[in-house]
């Protein structure tokens, strides 16, 4: 990413571009000041006091996986691999999703908790939810530094503001905004920003087919055919053998990483938790579930349009890498050549707005899991909910310097290989939570003490494949290309929790049947776990089977025709 | 609590940036621009697609507005 700044990326914004941006600054920092009015606990701080509707934390929920990474990551993948990349979004988020609305919300919503983490207090006890919540704090520092890192090469890049400056800039902004008007303001803003986005990204989409003659011109000049369909994604996978990388696909990133990082991230779970009511929160994943399907639409199109009409892309493809250009510039190459002074402004704007959604979504989970499950669990208990407000806004701003100290490292490593940086963060933690979950939700006689063995053993796996397949480290015994080791390194993550959470639960005690109602499946009554159809809950369209059924079908239909 | 409605926001927002993108589209927009969008004067029609959402967010909020909550949700 740090070639950004060498490759010739400067955009030529005029004075109408700077002024569409600044009225959307402006619209952002209302927001947090509109938001405040309505924070009177912490509650209402860090979880929008559970009064959201669905599209809203639908919406959310959607725009808060829209970030930096996502947005430029995908954009690259379409341009590098073509069609196959739809798999990180039908086959890699839409079940996984579907499923969190259906199976996994009533326990989450239904017993109450406000986080993830507490989740795990609630059914493992205490080792096994330090273990959560100070792995979950520390790597959305971690993400956000570089979410915040990617903001500002992309600010330097496009506008030519200072490296140091830009991530200064750009903390400042979601600071003051997430601060004032705490998880509302967050959530306003991302339904906001993924409205700029769309608007951003669909008329850049639309030029862009004219330009090659359309969806026949398009297909007509892709050079390499095979990247016209998703399966078998061999380039994806660099997985050599077809039938290997289709489970390789299904297995790992259909189902472990994908379903860790859905069910278990509380940066996504949050925006869920909170919603008004039981149905609504089992409505957002589902809500957002259309947009996913949908977007690649306006992102791997744009991707595989650029990798034809931009000449350095065109070039890179072809093995010429003299331009210094790289995939990661795939929206401002399109946005340079293709954009006027205008919707040039509107194009910056989405991107920023993207970028900025990402870090509000690190730190406003970041600091109720702080304020929650660190700070009241295990410093200072029992004090009135004004001292946990204050802790909850402190925490904000103390995420926010973190993770401008993070984004500053991030730059520092010249920001090499973020992806698989991330990608390998997930397996580490995501992974292993997904197993735990799904058996301590399942089965009740998985005891505290294979609650938190279990986690570490999964994360220690997940490490020691990164250890031993990381070139950098010198001891490579695994040659996998970046995503195929993260992808193995989730899936072993996986089973060895799995397996020592089994072992390890018949020989230690299990917690009474009356500490686990509501949060057991076999335990739980069946009334708890379904949710009131009356008044703003009523209708058959509001129905999270019915919506779920149908976004399983629209993406079958999509994968058929497109796939 | 006080109430605020995001629909109103995302009409107001979209309503400023659809008349601005219409009006430049319109009278504002050279032939170098429209051959740089593929012959596609894209501030014109993007304009005028924001104008459209704007309304239809304002015409939502208007036609269903937000009610004052009657109880305090299913759970506490």
């Amino acid at each position: 990413m740090s070639v950004l700044a060498e490759a010739d990326l400067r955009l030529d914004a005029g004075p109408l571009d700077y002024a569409l941006l600044v009225i959307y600054f402006v619209v952002v920092l209302g927001i947090g000041v509109m938001a405040r009015r309505s924070v009177s606990s912490s509650l209402d701080f860090l979880l929008s006091g559970r009064s959201l509707p669905a599209w809203v934390t639908g919406l959310a929920f959607i725009s808060a996986n829209l970030g930096a990474l996502e947005l430029m990551g995908m954009t690259a993948n379409g341009a590098q691999y073509g069609m196959a990349t739809v798999h990180y979004y039908w086959i890699g988020a839409i079940p996984a999703m579907v499923f969190l609305g259906l199976v996994m919300m009533p326990f989450y919503y239904g017993s109450g908790v406000r986080s993830v983490p507490e989740f795990m207090l609630r059914r493992f006890g205490k080792p096994a939810h330090l273990v959560n919540a100070i792995s979950f704090a520390v790597a959305q520092v971690l993400i956000a530094g570089i979410n915040l890192f990617a903001l500002a090469v992309i600010i330097n890049a496009l506008l030519g503001w200072p490296l140091p400056l830009s991530i200064v800039i750009a903390a400042v902004v979601v600071l003051a905004y997430t601060t004032l008007g705490g998880l509302s303001a967050a959530i306003y803003n991302e339904v906001l920003q993924f409205f700029v986005i769309v608007a951003a990204l669909a008329p850049l989409t639309i030029v862009g087919l004219i330009k090659v003659g359309g969806w026949q011109g398009l297909v007509a000049k892709v050079t390499d055919q095979e990247q016209l369909s998703a399966w078998p994604a061999t380039g994806l996978t660099g997985i050599t053998d077809a039938t290997l990388s289709v489970i390789g696909l299904v297995f790992g990133l259909g189902f472990v990483l994908s379903f860790g990082y859905w069910t278990t991230n509380f940066a996504e779970v949050q925006r869920a938790m909170s919603a008004k009511s039981m149905s609504a929160a089992r409505r957002t994943p589902i809500i957002g579930s259309y947009p996913k399907a949908l977007i690649p639409a306006i992102i791997i199109i744009p991707g595989i349009i650029a990798a034809v009409i931009i000449p350095e892309l065109a070039a890179l493809k072809a093995g010429d890498t003299s331009s210094g250009v790289k995939y990661n510039d795939v929206l401002p190459l399109l946005m340079r050549d293709l954009l006027p002074n205008g919707i040039l402004g509107i194009a910056i704007t989405g991107l920023l707005a993207s970028f900025m959604a990402g870090v509000a979504a690190n730190v406003s989970s970041f600091n109720t899991v702080f304020t929650y499950d660190l700070w009241q669990d295990y410093v200072k208990k029992d004090r009135p909910d004004e001292y946990y407000l204050r802790i909850g806004r402190l925490a904000t701003v103390g995420a926010c310097v973190l993770a401008i100290g993070t984004a500053f490292i991030a730059a520092s490593l010249g920001g090499s290989n973020i992806m698989d940086y991330i990608q390998a963060l997930f397996s580490f933690f995501n992974a292993p939570l997904f197993a735990t979950f799904i058996v301590g939700m399942f089965w009740k006689r998985m005891t505290p003490t294979a609650g938190w063995i279990g986690l570490l053993a999964g994360t220690f796996t997940a490490m020691f494949i990164y250890l031993i397949s990381e070139p950098s480290f010198g001891i490579q015994w695994l040659e996998l290309p970046g995503q195929g080791a993260s992808f193995l390194g989730a899936g072993l993550a996986f089973l060895v929790d799995v397996v020592v959470s089994v072992a390890v639960s018949l020989v230690t005690t299990p917690k009474p049947d009356s500490e686990l109602v509501g949060l057991v499946y076999s335990l739980t009554p069946k009334k708890d776990r379904t949710h009131s159809a009356t008044g703003e809950d009523a209708g058959w369209y509001r129905s999270p089977a019915l919506l779920g059924g149908g976004v399983l079908v629209l993406t079958t239909v999509l994968y058929i025709v497109f796939g | 609590m006080r109430l605020f409605d995001l629909r109103l926001i995302i009409a107001f927002l979209f309503g400023v940036y659809g008349v601005v993108l219409t009006v430049t589209g319109f009278a504002f927009t050279s032939t170098e621009d429209v051959d740089k969008a593929a012959g596609v004067n894209i501030n014109l029609w993007a304009g005028l697609g924001m104008v459209v959402l704007s309304v239809a967010f304002a015409a939502w909020a208007l036609l269903r507005p937000l009610a004052v909550p009657t109880d305090a949700g299913e759970r506490d």
